[in-house]
């Protein structure tokens, strides 16, 4: 499903991401961990094209989405971020209504009718799990949600594009025990229709939601196997460092 | 009471002191002019030609004039200044002709308005032809304001945090929807406040008009865009200055100046209103 092939990045002369070789499966959860400044958020930003908004930067390597290299020359970039969605570490809906925010995105891709923008507004606000809680204040502006529900609606936002990769950087560590919960559980269901790469800092939450778990160090992929695997018997010590939180 | 505390009451009360006397100021002129014009004001004033030599009638065409030159500035200053913005801070990068454009637009403000008056009568009035003229002068009004629109857009979309731009790209918005439909709308407000500041800027300018559209006397309106027209303050200046009879024109002056005034902080503050009204729809505040 996802494939990178030794990809280097360059932030100005910092190399910031050293011959990175991995494969993501179609329909699993894989959680990136790693200390502050590790690469991993700007691995998590290689697969929408995010870093191409930064100046200065450079990339070698091919990362396939469906085999195909996004780093091609040929391939639109909005249509890309259409295809992979992103949810940020702070809650960023739009100066809009409920309504208005999920839409948004069916509006720029020119996504159908009205009837279905307004079907497709309320499916991923089902699915993101929050149209019980918005459905009769869909007029209203997103500010008036509490930052969880913030949350919840950039992912009904960013599921409204039907895309096929979800990446998501830190999505709730801005956001309190409760609400995080809630987006452990919504990232376990969205996992059968969706393909999502996830950044976290905690731990515990890695552990809780992902498949896969990939460790990052000082711009290296230092260990990828299976959550489980990597949790209860990491092949590679400094993994065991990091995890049981003897350094980072 | 210890040495700290006696600066700081020393400090507070000239501050406030400083502050009540700018405030006078401001409400002393406001009250020359109102006690010296309010006498003149009525409604034929506002709706009447000047008449015998403008010692007596009303003002109308140099309201008019007014009012239609501050609408055809606007119209060519806005869009101009607010794209020209877009292009500098959304879309030029960081490069030096982005600085280069900055330090000009910078300069473009500090050139005295009498300059602009020279440059608009060289060339829109002689040049391209277009004579003394409503749209001589608007053009000349709205490079004169130009900087201001500019300067006021850039810092409204330099307030808006990238992650609303990064948000609508991560949706796969282009560049250009994503100002359209996120940041222009975010911005407005405070791009509104450009547009009141110009507003008021080229009410008030009597150089840039001098040679490019005012009209000594005209008792009637414009048919089109290539007449001249009577305006507010260069109607004051000639009163003042040069009448035919000083002392019959003097309360017409202040008349003049009062309503010139009024019509500014009415303007004001119906842009203000339309800039709460569209804050208020954004929830920013």
């Amino acid at each position: 499903m996802i494939e990178t092939k030794n990809i280097n990045f360059y932030y100005g002369n910092f190399h910031a991401l050293k011959d990175i070789s991995m494969k993501m499966e179609k329909n699993t959860v894989t959680a990136l961990i790693g200390p502050s400044g590790c690469g991993k958020s700007t691995f998590l930003r290689l697969f929408n094209r995010m870093n191409d908004l930064i100046d200065d930067t450079r990339l070698t390597g091919a990362c396939l989405i469906n085999n195909e290299n996004i780093y091609q020359k040929n391939v639109r970039v909005d249509a890309l971020r259409k295809r992979v969605g992103m949810v940020f570490q702070k809650p960023n809906p739009f100066p809009k209504s409920i309504f208005e925010n999920v839409a948004y995105g069916l509006r720029v891709n020119d996504m159908g009718d009205k009837n279905y923008i307004k079907e497709t507004v309320e499916q991923s606000l089902i699915n993101a799990a929050l149209w019980d809680e918005v459905k009769d204040k869909l007029n209203k502006s997103a500010f008036e949600l509490s930052g969880g529900q913030q949350q919840r609606l950039c992912i009904a936002r960013a599921l409204a594009v039907n895309p096929e990769v979800l990446l998501m950087d830190e999505p709730a560590s801005a956001l309190d025990p409760i609400s995080t919960s809630k987006i452990e559980e919504l990232i376990h269901d969205l996992k059968k229709d969706y393909t999502i790469v996830i950044v976290t800092h905690n731990m515990q939450q890695a552990a809780r939601v992902s498949d896969r778990t990939a460790f990052f160090m000082l711009g290296e992929l230092v260990e990828y196997n299976d959550t489980k695997k990597i949790f209860l018997n990491p092949d590679i010590e400094q993994t065991q460092n990091y995890i049981t939180g003897r350094f980072g | 009471m210890t040495k700290k505390s006696i600066n700081e009451k020393v400090a507070f009360l000239i501050f406030r002191v400083l502050g009540i006397v700018v405030i006078g100021i401001l409400f002393w002129i406001l009250g020359f002019i109102i006690y010296n014009g309010i006498g003149v004001i009525s409604w034929e004033f506002l709706t009447t030609e000047p008449t015998e030599g403008m010692t007596a009638g009303g003002i109308f065409p140099a309201i008019m004039g007014t009012l239609t030159l501050v609408l055809g500035s606007m119209v060519v200053a806005f869009p101009l200044g607010v794209m020209s913005a877009i292009y500098t801070q959304e879309y030029a990068g960081k490069g030096w002709t982005v600085r280069f454009i900055r330090v000009m637009t910078s300069n473009l403000a500090s050139i005295p308005s009498i300059v602009f008056g020279l440059f608009g009568m060289a060339l829109f009035v002689n040049k391209l032809g277009f004579g003394d003229s409503i749209i001589a002068g608007s053009l000349t009004l709205s490079l004169l304001v130009l900087p201001v629109v500019i300067r006021t857009t850039e810092e409204a979309l330099k307030a808006i945090p990238n992650s609303y731009r990064t948000g609508s790209y991560a949706l796969g918005a282009t560049k250009l929807q994503t100002i359209r439909k996120v940041i222009l709308p975010m911005a407005m407000p405070n791009i509104f406040t450009g547009l009141i500041l110009s507003i008021g800027r080229v009410s008030g300018e009597t150089a840039p008009i001098l040679f490019t559209v005012a009209a000594y006397f005209l008792p009637k309106l414009p048919s089109s865009i290539f007449d001249q027209v009577m305006a507010l303050p260069y109607h004051l200046y000639v009163l003042a200055t040069s009448g035919a009879n000083m002392e019959q024109t003097r309360p017409i002056a202040y008349g003049t100046a009062l309503v010139l005034i009024a019509i500014v902080l009415m303007m004001n503050l119906l842009a203000s209103l339309i800039r709460r009204k569209m804050n208020k729809k954004l929830k920013m505040q």
